[in-house]
């Protein structure tokens, strides 16, 4: 009988393997990557809302501290979205008449909540909690940015599972002095020995099994 | 071999091509089903939003589309009962207190900068001069907090303006708990204290520190 395949086929062969094996790689890369990329979680995408609130002005040029708006960030999970009473302690007095605080304006005559779209939203099966956060000292920056520098407001990170362990795995990396986690501007000089140090000090101890964050 | 698995001549060849063919076939299925899976993966977000209210979550269930309800008159969370008149109220029977609820520690005087650099300064300023930057855009400008009427009065009135508002400034009392508007308002005490402090008020290792930073140290 004839040899079916030729010295020349070995190579194919191999080639073909390895195109096989690269290939189912590679779409795995490709799908990584999409499910990662802003394009997937939506960051670095500023959302429209109903009133054109801008973070830079209040907090950045303001000076007006976080915890002001976010009242309940330091002692329970959900940071809180300011009731429009919150808004009108000012704006009852100034820029009384602009039309773009009449949503504001009518919220607050009609008892009408402000329907605000969510910037960051963590799927359902995960429960974060801000205030341990806030207590080990992980600044607001570290997972929303510098919000002290965005007119609309946008979010930086991808907010899967593999960016949460990245910092539970190595907290020194963002760790920081606790008088400075509402100031979104700050960076630290040497965040590695700094981190480090803080870590010890707080007494970091992000956990890594699933129930931390999934019930 | 023959033994063991017997089978006819011919047969053999044939069956192993069989075998070939089908784990080609399954290997192909799987990458099939992999592909699919990953593809379609993307658009399935059940778990991902799931029919339960998180905080402050829309939902059409109510007119006003708000999850989180608006509490029944009357209701008292837990532990705001409000039992301790002087701490809750600022009153002390039917005037208002001279004394604070609890002793002021060092502890208290930090906590009241913290929480009065958060929820005052805008108006009243870091210093408590009434010039904070949302009355430089305009809000009318409150008395400074150092002023000699506002020293003479006693913390229970501070504590009524704080959480009842007083002219056009709101009440904070949604935003500062009980126990951090006595906080905020013994560091008012020490702002006033700060700007008609006497140098002989101080003590030797004070003065000597304040004279060593004040020659350029």
């Amino acid at each position: 009988m004839a040899q079916v395949f030729k010295p020349s086929s070995n190579t194919y062969s191999r080639l073909v393997l390895s195109g096989v094996l690269l290939g189912v790689g590679g779409l795995g890369l490709v799908g990584y990557l999409l499910n990662t990329s802003p394009y997937n979680t939506g960051a670095y995408m500023a959302r429209s809302q109903p009133v054109p609130f801008s973070h830079k002005h209040h907090n950045g040029e303001l000076g007006i501290d976080c915890r002001y708006c976010h009242t309940s960030v330091e002692e329970s999970a959900f940071a809180g979205v300011p009731p429009t009473q919150t808004c009108m302690n000012c704006h009852s007095q100034i820029w009384t008449e602009a039309p773009i605080l009449e949503p504001v304006r009518a919220s607050f005559r009609t008892g009408q909540a402000l329907e605000w779209t969510r910037v960051h939203d963590l799927p359902d099966f995960v429960y974060f909690n801000h205030s341990i956060h806030i207590a080990k000292g992980i600044g607001c920056a570290s997972c929303h940015g510098n919000v002290a520098g965005m007119n609309l407001t946008w979010s930086v990170a991808p907010l899967t599972m593999g960016w949460c362990l990245d910092c539970h795995r190595d907290p020194a990396a963002n760790v920081r002095p606790r008088e400075k986690v509402f100031d979104t501007t700050w960076v630290a000089d040497n965040q590695k020995e700094l981190g480090a140090k803080l870590v010890s000090e707080y007494h970091v101890q992000p956990r890594q099994d699933c129930s931390t964050c999934h019930r | 071999m023959n033994r063991l698995f017997p089978c006819r001549s011919g047969t053999r060849r044939r069956r192993i091509v069989t075998r070939t063919s089908r784990s080609t076939l399954r290997a192909g299925l799987l990458v099939a089903a992999a592909a699919l899976a990953f593809m379609t993966s993307a658009c399935r977000q059940d778990m991902h939003n799931q029919a339960k209210y998180r905080p402050l979550r829309e939902t059409p269930f109510f007119a006003d589309h708000r999850t989180s309800r608006p509490l029944i008159p009357g209701t008292v969370a837990r532990g705001k009962l409000g039992d301790d008149k002087l701490l809750t109220t600022g009153r002390d029977g039917d005037k208002s207190s001279d004394v604070f609820p609890f002793p002021v520690t060092a502890e208290v005087l930090a906590r009241g900068r913290e929480r009065f650099n958060i929820y005052c300064t805008p108006c009243h300023g870091r210093t408590g001069d009434g010039r904070g930057m949302v009355v430089q855009r305009g809000y009318k400008q409150p008395p400074a907090l150092y002023d000699p009427r506002l020293r003479d009065l006693n913390v229970g009135y501070f504590f009524n303006v704080i959480t009842s508002g007083f002219g056009v400034m709101p009440s904070y009392a949604p935003q500062v708990p009980v126990n951090d508007r006595w906080a905020i308002i013994s560091y008012i005490r020490a702002l006033q204290l700060s700007r008609n402090a006497k140098f002989d008020d101080l003590t030797q290792e004070e003065k000597s520190r304040l004279t060593k930073e004040s020659s350029g140290g």
